[in-house]
């Protein structure tokens, strides 16, 4: 896999996740090549961490922060294999990355149309204090914009607050606020879903049954995600975790709140990632200081390394985050919750795979993976699931807003293939869904059916 | 059909899945411009003019055919360009993907996102309760649909084959005929519910382009007999 770190930070109470895919710079290996110092600064070089953090509102869930990170490559020495390796690989790596963040869309999608509770409004979260019920445009507008700023504003605060802890080495606390965010979203968060799904399939289940089959998968959960465990079951964790986070995200995020955040998530995004001073940088710039991956939590990664006789072996931490919002707790009951100091927002992060320090000769063999934030799995499921819940012209909307992302994301990584650094995952595929998603709905849409009613074909 | 061929084709290799998307992408974005120039025209016109907005459905409709083979054509270019760059990356030296396996591909892109965009909401709707054709109109619709929509995501396969073709060997008339093909199609599709008129044509329209393309790709008769004799 091509390896591209991207780590998000969001972590802060409020789940901020922030995406972005960064390269960063993974210990020096030895060069099996030809023992030149200088592969082993190419093989470093290479190692890029990839962050994607995404920085999640939070407002309904304290998603974990969910960094897209793609994977770096590890090119051997010659800068000029290394780039060969990774366009060879690149189309795999698109694929596996792919194919996760399809699952995503698809579970999501899946629950909105068919479980209603996720489309009735209940309230909102303490994150977007103003109400959408105004009767005026502009004052809706308004109102929208200023969730927007506290959200943002808040992420950006989980963000820095994340950052200077990991620049002070405070890795304990960080790592027990992922684990109990990790640990909410895998049982309350489970346990809520289930309970809406069970009720629209008119289904009845007991309450042992119940408590044995979430203690099982939150158990596991936990498990997989933040020790070790079966690639794909991390995987599924990690998705099936990012659905839950969309869908809170959905239920509670008001319309054009919706919106403008997830436009403004990837401006911010953009900068935060590229910017000498944004936070996500400079996460990223101390781990590679220090040689360490960045949070293996809250990374989706696609492929799995093995360490081979490393000094060092990075483990891929996975830390839920979760973020707790007071205001999701209850959804249905306590709709603004005032107090949410105790919030504790972990990040959610992919379990990244230890890095195969590299064996020399298995560096090219080494199954390289993209990494990729789990707060860019949300964003993008966020969109689609808006276009699917609130679009008029249902699945034409969300088909083309799926296929604006995946166009996206594939951009994105063609640009992390080129450029090499960590990059940020949002903004191109949050900017085509958007615009797929506005002229599809108010355009296309009144064309598509006046052509099915005549049963004319283009 | 489509999902089938789908599965077995492409489903394997990434790049193809890659090419696969862009064509939906590109396909998709010619529907909006065509949906937008027609959007706008409706806007600046009377609504309570039937046969006015009939005629600008079937002038949307003919605008939209030629915007989309603009754009097939524009992905030529750009799976031209991306193929020298793979060439150059790739080891040996040759692509990896041939121009025709990416003609296929990107004719399969254009038709399941065309195929997708006419069906979907209709199988949506086809879940739920009603009957068909209450009100006069023909009951056999959803089944007629299916039928078009398949025999339109075929035809794209295979126009894609056929046009990319031409453009390689900058035989023009190639790709006019392509253009023509669809402008016909599209054309045969205002028969409709008289569905003889439409689904008919089609069919053979299909039929002959089929047996282009195959030819084009390098088959012949004696392929097609070992083929379905099973020698090897």
């Amino acid at each position: 896999m091509i390896m591209f770190m991207n780590n998000s930070d969001s972590e802060e109470e409020p789940c901020n996740e922030r995406t972005s895919l960064m390269s960063a710079e993974s210990p020096p290996v030895p060069s099996y090549q030809d023992g030149l110092q200088a592969s082993e600064a190419g093989e470093a070089q290479a190692h890029r961490k990839r962050r994607a953090g995404s920085s999640r509102g939070p407002n309904n869930i304290a998603g974990g922060e969910m960094s897209g990170s793609g994977v770096p490559v590890r090119e051997s020495a010659l800068e000029n294999e290394e780039e060969e390796l990774t366009l060879k690989y690149g189309a795999k790596h698109v694929i596996m990355l792919f194919v996760p963040v399809t699952l995503c869309m698809i579970v999501v999608v899946a629950t909105i149309k068919s479980v209603r509770f996720y489309t009735e409004k209940n309230g909102q979260l303490i994150y977007t204090p103003f109400s959408e019920d105004t009767p005026s445009v502009g004052q809706r507008l308004l109102n929208s914009v200023l969730n927007t700023i506290v959200m943002i504003s808040v992420i950006i605060v989980m963000t820095v607050f994340l950052v200077l802890l990991y620049k002070y080495r405070c890795y304990k606390f960080i790592h027990g606020w992922l684990i109990l965010s990790s640990l909410m979203l895998l049982f309350l968060f489970t346990y809520i879903y289930l309970g809406e799904v069970l009720k629209t399939y008119n289904v009845a289940m007991d309450y042992p049954t119940l408590f044995i089959v979430i203690w099982n998968f939150g158990a596991v959960g936990m498990i997989c995600i933040h020790w070790k465990g079966p690639l794909q079951l991390q995987q599924a964790y990690l998705i099936m975790i990012s659905a839950l986070m969309a869908l809170v995200f959905i239920k509670y995020l008001p319309e054009w709140s919706a919106w403008v955040i997830l436009g403004a998530i990837s401006i911010y995004d953009l900068m935060a990632v590229l910017c000498p001073k944004g936070p996500l940088r400079m996460l990223v710039e101390t781990a590679q200081e220090r040689n360490e991956p960045i949070f293996p939590a809250l990374i989706y990664s696609s492929a799995m390394m093995w360490t081979v006789g490393m000094a060092k072996p990075d483990v891929a931490a996975r830390g839920p985050s979760q973020q707790t919002w007071d205001a999701a707790e209850d959804g249905r009951e306590h709709l603004r919750s005032p107090s949410h100091a105790e919030s504790q927002m972990s990040e959610t992060r992919s379990p990244v795979p230890t890095r195969p320090v590299t064996s020399l000769e298995e560096l090219e063999e080494e199954e390289r993976g993209v990494k990729l934030g789990l707060g860019d799995f949300i964003f993008y499921s966020v969109l689609v699931g808006k276009a699917a819940a609130t679009a008029s012209g249902d699945w034409n909307t969300t088909l083309a807003c799926f296929v604006a992302i995946l166009i996206g994301l594939c951009l994105t990584l063609l640009l992390l293939a080129v450029f090499k650094k960590a990059l940020p995952a949002l903004p191109i595929s949050i900017t085509f869904g958007l615009i797929f998603y506005f002229s599809t709905d108010n355009l296309v849409r009144p064309f598509m059916d006046t052509l099915a009613s005549h049963q004319l074909y283009i | 059909p489509a999902f089938g061929l789908f599965i077995f084709t492409i489903a394997r290799d990434p790049l193809r899945i890659i090419i696969l998307i862009a064509g939906a992408f590109f396909w998709l974005v010619s529907l909006l411009l065509s949906s937008l120039i027609w959007f706008i025209a409706v806007k600046a016109s009377n609504p309570q003019d039937e046969r006015l907005q009939k005629g600008l459905l079937i002038f949307g409709v003919m605008f939209s055919v030629l915007l989309q083979e603009a754009f097939r054509f524009l992905y030529y270019k750009l799976l031209r360009k991306a193929i020298e760059g793979l060439v150059a990356l790739s080891e040996d030296g040759c692509s990896p993907i041939s121009i025709q396996q990416m003609a296929y591909v990107a004719g399969v892109g254009f038709g399941l996102m065309s195929g997708a965009f006419s069906m979907i909401n209709l199988l949506a709707d086809a879940l739920g309760p009603g009957t068909v054709g209450i009100h006069g109109d023909s009951q056999l619709y959803f089944l007629t649909s299916a039928f078009m929509t398949m025999v339109l995501i075929f035809l794209h396969t295979f126009w894609g084959i056929l046009f990319f073709h031409g453009c390689e060997h900058r035989r023009w008339w190639e790709i006019a005929a392509v253009v023509i093909m669809h402008l016909t199609v599209s054309g045969l599709s205002f028969c409709n519910p008289l569905y003889v008129g439409s689904l008919v044509p089609s069919y053979l329209l299909m039929a002959a382009a089929a047996a282009w393309a195959y030819l084009l790709s390098g088959g012949s008769a004696q392929n097609l007999r070992r083929f379905v004799l099973c020698k090897c």
